[in-house]
């Protein structure tokens, strides 16, 4: 199919419209907040349903969008680029948009009366915008913009409810984070323009006559701490678990299921698109180790979590680990020519790219609609919410299953992919190589069967038993745009597990230009109806079949219950409490959940337990009242973000003494620097 | 016969196969625990009656669940089932075979594993909610082991495919002449077979003591028919897994081509070897005490150890 690039363009255009309308048209109806935020939803609504448009027509098209506006200042250059990479992430954008803006329109009640609805809207189709032009911009200058415009967008609605103390300092948290992490993307920028000469993205493309080895390496490194602390990928993932759960939850969800994948984009167009995929093995070593690292401390970490947003913050630094595995397995096949491999692996990292983006915008949807119902995130204070929100319950269930990659879900057919790219290593030369990534695959088996655990947790303490407060107890379902929202996202995961046909070929379109190999007609099998990397022989699976399989033994047990048993009926009655009448504080807690994990990866999470106890003064029998405290070490805040704030604020303690507050020493501060610079001069 | 028709009809066999020969692993188990512990027991059909009594009686429901807790027994039997269509049993070609290879079979079991989980929490018994954190711990560990046990298996049979690695097996196509790999992922497949099927030294299987069950807890708040499917289930999940370790180390008897006399003496031979290993189960079930839980790690460690020194010794072996 062939896509004209004049509609291209027109698209774009109007894709720049609807946004620009987002965030104008909300002011122009002052005092009025369900107006402003219908507006604003509105126009984000109808900008990413371009977007979606957009993008899958520049999956197809034949050659990639490109326009050029020029810039008032020298080396940039409003320049745009529409090629498979950019649409695949401009689509993933703007589903999740789609169904955040949805979202929203029920969601923004929470907000009246309390801040500006408008300047919420507002950014959040600046949020969206930027995000859509990061992964369009074709000019290292323009990126740098955009993303600067993003990482302030997404600041300032992460500080909405900013009279919370703990808001604002999830917001300084993340401000300074991601600038920390801007500084290296500009680095990066700054050493490829070096040698180029140029920020065009064209120019920095194939450097390899023009930049040595040393300078690739430092390439490779800046890109990584640079993307890597937008991703949130460990040790740099400090502030992800305290900024995604402060924002509004929609915004929780673009930031968690969207913006942190631009920085995937990033990653993936300096190493495979500006280095050529000519990188040493190590480079995929060190991105491999870092993958399985996030992907298991992420976990365990969640695991631990009882406030739900919280939880979800921590399974987006999992997932970013997962997406990493297959990209970092990817780039080690492609330092040893295996381009077939290499190209399976990036195409595992960027499925699971996508379903990460669909379940995990989903699951904070769902956790935003448990806030709305309740007002609190405390999972403690949740339960029996299914009785009371079933389609809620429907959606997160949805979500948990794909997320611990559950067949038939999309997550598990993202996995599946991941597992047997690590299992090609076999054709891998080194042995070392060899044997890390059925390492890395056991501990992908692990971090999926934690995610099982932890999301049987979420949904099992939240959703089912008996209501565990008064809040719970109250809960109604939410207004139908959130349910809309949510239940577009679990129709799109459970499409996107059934139909991975239509999916492959589309990535590989990404894939085959980028690592040199097309394989989308080596990985479908039979027609399509099944998966096959390698072959048949090696190893396949068919997510429809298995979702036919499914639901043909489901029914033959229904047909051996009718069978055998006959009418089915049920009686209720309460569940036996021992003789006592059951209340919900005689129910397992999230905490007891897991308490095995906990002594169990005690190494990891070294916990401190303190037992106070106060007993009667009668006897030393009787305990009058007892104080329970529990703390997990929080290792990297301890042993690395505590030491470098700390030296910070030690120079900075230092430097005090040059601010004395005299004017007069103020003064000779600025006579001594010009006579320094006068010096120079001479 | 048509290739559809006989699809079709290899997988009803099979269907059958699976759903009549489980139940009766479970009944020979008890009675070679009973034999040795110098009782009687009951009859080997004895589970065949208990399932259908259990389906004629009418199940009570806790007023304070959901419909998680009456869909998870059809979900439970639903998943195991498909997973047992993955593993060959008399005959080494499934006619499923491109559906799933190991992989998706791991992962079916755990869509089970998941929504019992989720059922154990839903009646508010704490019992449900210990059962259900017990079970995620166990299932935490056996998985990386079962992974990196079939990535040793995969690896000298050069495939992840069920029907593919026992028919290799069978015909004795790519075997390396050493099986020490084998042997050691098949130890390590063995203990990761009695901890997902909640046998004794991890789980015991006839307790309802609080402080030791962890299958039995889950299922605690279960009754009539949907206790008889999650039994059922539980019997099913039971059989794959020795049909799995029968058919993969020691495919020798089983049904390559679809000739009748082969169809037949792979059948015979099927039943023979997994009540064989049944018998084994049940021996060990009478040696051995279950371990304390959290002595569990240590066991589960052992077998993912195995494993990886399984894999190991291919690549030694094969340079």
């Amino acid at each position: 199919m062939s896509v004209s690039t004049d509609s291209l363009f027109m698209l774009f255009w109007l894709l720049l419209a609807s946004y620009a309308a987002g965030i104008l048209l909300p002011f122009c109806a002052p005092r009025k907040p369900h107006i402003q935020g219908m507006v604003g939803s509105a126009c984000s609504c109808a900008a990413s349903l371009i977007g979606i448009a957009l993008g899958l027509s520049g999956l197809v098209a034949a050659e990639p969008l490109t326009a050029m506006l020029p810039a008032p200042i020298p080396l940039l250059a409003f320049a745009i680029r529409l090629d498979p990479l950019a649409s695949f992430f401009v689509l993933t954008i703007s589903l999740a948009g789609l169904a955040a803006a949805i979202y929203a329109m029920g969601y923004l009640k929470e907000f009246h009366g309390r801040v500006s609805v408008a300047t919420l809207a507002a950014l959040t189709n600046g949020f969206l915008l930027s995000m859509t032009l990061v992964v369009m911009a074709d000019n290292g200058f323009f990126f740098l913009m955009t993303w600067e415009l993003m990482s302030l967008a997404s600041y300032f609605l992460v500080v909405t409810e900013h009279e919370k103390e703990d808001v604002r300092h999830a917001g300084f948290f993340y401000l300074v984070m991601t600038h920390v992490g801007t500084a290296f993307v500009v680095l990066t920028y700054l050493i490829l323009f070096q040698s180029a000469g140029s920020f065009s993205f064209e120019s920095f493309r194939h450097p390899e006559q023009a930049l040595p080895e040393g300078m690739k390496t430092l390439v490779f490194l800046a890109a990584l701490i640079g993307f890597g602390t937008k991703a949130g990928i460990v040790p740099l993932h400090g502030w992800l678990p305290y900024a995604h759960p402060a924002a509004p939850s929609h915004i929780s969800a673009l930031m968690s299921g969207v913006m942190i994948k631009t920085a995937i984009y990033g990653l993936i167009r300096v190493y495979f698109d500006f280095l050529g995929g000519q990188f040493p093995w190590w480079w995929g070593f060190v991105i491999l180790v870092i993958g399985t690292l996030s992907a298991i401390l992420g976990v365990m970490y969640a695991l631990m979590e009882h406030d739900l947003k919280r939880l979800l913050a921590f399974h987006s630094v999992e997932n970013i680990g997962i997406i990493l595995i297959g990209i970092g397995a990817g780039m080690i096949f492609q330092t040893y020519e295996l381009k077939e491999f290499a190209a399976l692996g990036l195409l595992a990292g960027l499925y699971h790219t996508i379903n990460h983006a669909l379940f995990k915008s989903l699951l904070f949807l769902g956790a935003g609609s448990l806030l709305y119902a309740t007002h609190t995130r405390n999972m403690e204070e949740y339960g029996g919410l299914l009785r009371r929100m079933p389609w809620t319950g429907l959606f997160f269930l949805i979500g948990a299953v794909s997320i611990s990659a559950l067949p038939p879900s999309n997550g598990f057919v993202s996995e599946w992919l991941l597992f047997q790219t690590l299992f090609l290593s076999v054709q891998l030369p080194a042995l070392f190589l060899k044997l890390i990534l059925p390492i890395a695959a056991a501990l992908l088996a692990l971090t999926g069967v934690l995610a099982l655990a932890c999301f049987a947790k979420a949904f099992g303490i939240s959703f089912l038993a008996l209501p565990r407060s008064a809040h719970a107890r109250q809960a109604e379902e939410v207004p139908i745009p959130m349910r809309v929202g949510m239940g577009i996202l679990a129709l799109l995961c459970v499409g996107l597990g059934l139909a991975p046909m239509i999916v492959v070929p589309l990535l590989d379109r990404i894939t085959g230009p980028l690592t040199g190999a097309s394989i989308s007609h080596k990985i479908l099998a039979l027609d399509g109806w099944a998966l096959a990397p390698g072959t048949v022989q090696f190893s396949s699976i068919s997510p429809p079949m298995l979702a036919a399989m499914l639901i043909l033994s489901g029914l033959l047990g229904l047909f051996l219950a009718v069978l055998l048993g006959g009418r089915l009926m049920t009686r209720s009655h309460k569940t036996w409490g021992c003789g006592l009448t059951l209340t919900p504080r005689m129910e397992y807690t999230a905490t007891g959940f897991v308490q095995p994990m906990k002594r169990v990866f005690s190494t990891i999470y070294q916990p401190t337990i303190k037992l106070e106890t106060e007993f009667l003064e009668e006897s030393r029998y009787f305990a009058k009242q007892r104080k329970f405290e529990f703390h997990i070490e929080p290792v990297f805040e301890k042993y690395l973000y505590d030491p470098v704030v700390n030296a910070f604020w030690g120079i900075a303690d230092r430097l005090r003494i040059l601010q004395a507050g005299s004017l007069h020493l103020y003064l000779t501060y600025i006579f001594v620097t010009l006579v320094i610079l006068l010096l120079f001069a001479v | 016969m048509p290739p559809l028709i006989q699809t079709i009809s290899l997988l009803t066999a099979q269907v059958i196969v699976l759903l009549t020969v489980s139940p009766f692993l479970v009944g020979l188990i008890r009675k070679v625990k009973a034999r040795l512990q110098c009782r009687r027991g009951a009859s080997l059909f004895q589970p065949y009656a208990d399932l259908a009594k259990l389906f004629r009686k009418q199940p009570v429901i806790s007023t304070a669940s959901s419909w998680i807790f009456t869909t998870t027994p059809y979900i439970l039997f639903a998943s195991t089932l498909s997973a047992g269509l993955l593993v060959p049993t008399f005959a080494s070609q499934t006619p499923l075979n491109f559906a799933g290879n190991i992989i998706a079979l791991v992962y079916l079991l755990a869509l089970g594993t998941f929504f019992l989980i989720l059922a154990g929490l839903d009646t508010g018994s704490a019992f449900g909610g210990m059962g259900s954190s017990r079970e995620a711990i166990v299932a935490s560990l056996t998985e990386p082991a079962m992974i990196l046990s079939i990535f040793a298996i995969a690896l000298t049979a050069g495939s992840t495919n069920l029907s593919t690695i026992v028919h290799k097996t069978a015909l004795l196509e790519g075997i390396v002449t050493d099986p020490s790999p084998h042997l050691m992922a098949l130890a390590a497949l063995f203990i990761v077979a009695l901890a997902e099927t909640g046998r004794v030294p991890v789980d015991n299987p006839a307790t309802h003591l609080e402080l030791t069950m962890i299958h039995e807890a889950m299922v605690l708040e279960y009754s009539g028919r949907y206790l008889a499917l999650v039994e059922w289930a539980a019997s099913l999940k039971l059989a794959v897994f020795l049909s799995l370790i029968a058919n993969v180390f020691a495919p020798w008897g089983i049904a390559t081509t679809l000739a009748p006399a082969s169809l037949g003496i792979g059948l015979a031979v099927y039943v023979v070897k997994i009540a064989g290993l049944a018998v084994l189960i049940g021996v060990i079930e009478c040696m051995f005490a279950k371990l304390r839980l959290f002595r569990v790690t240590d066991l589960l460690g052992v077998a993912f150890i195995l494993a990886l020194l399984g894999l190991l010794f291919f690549y030694i072996l094969r340079s």
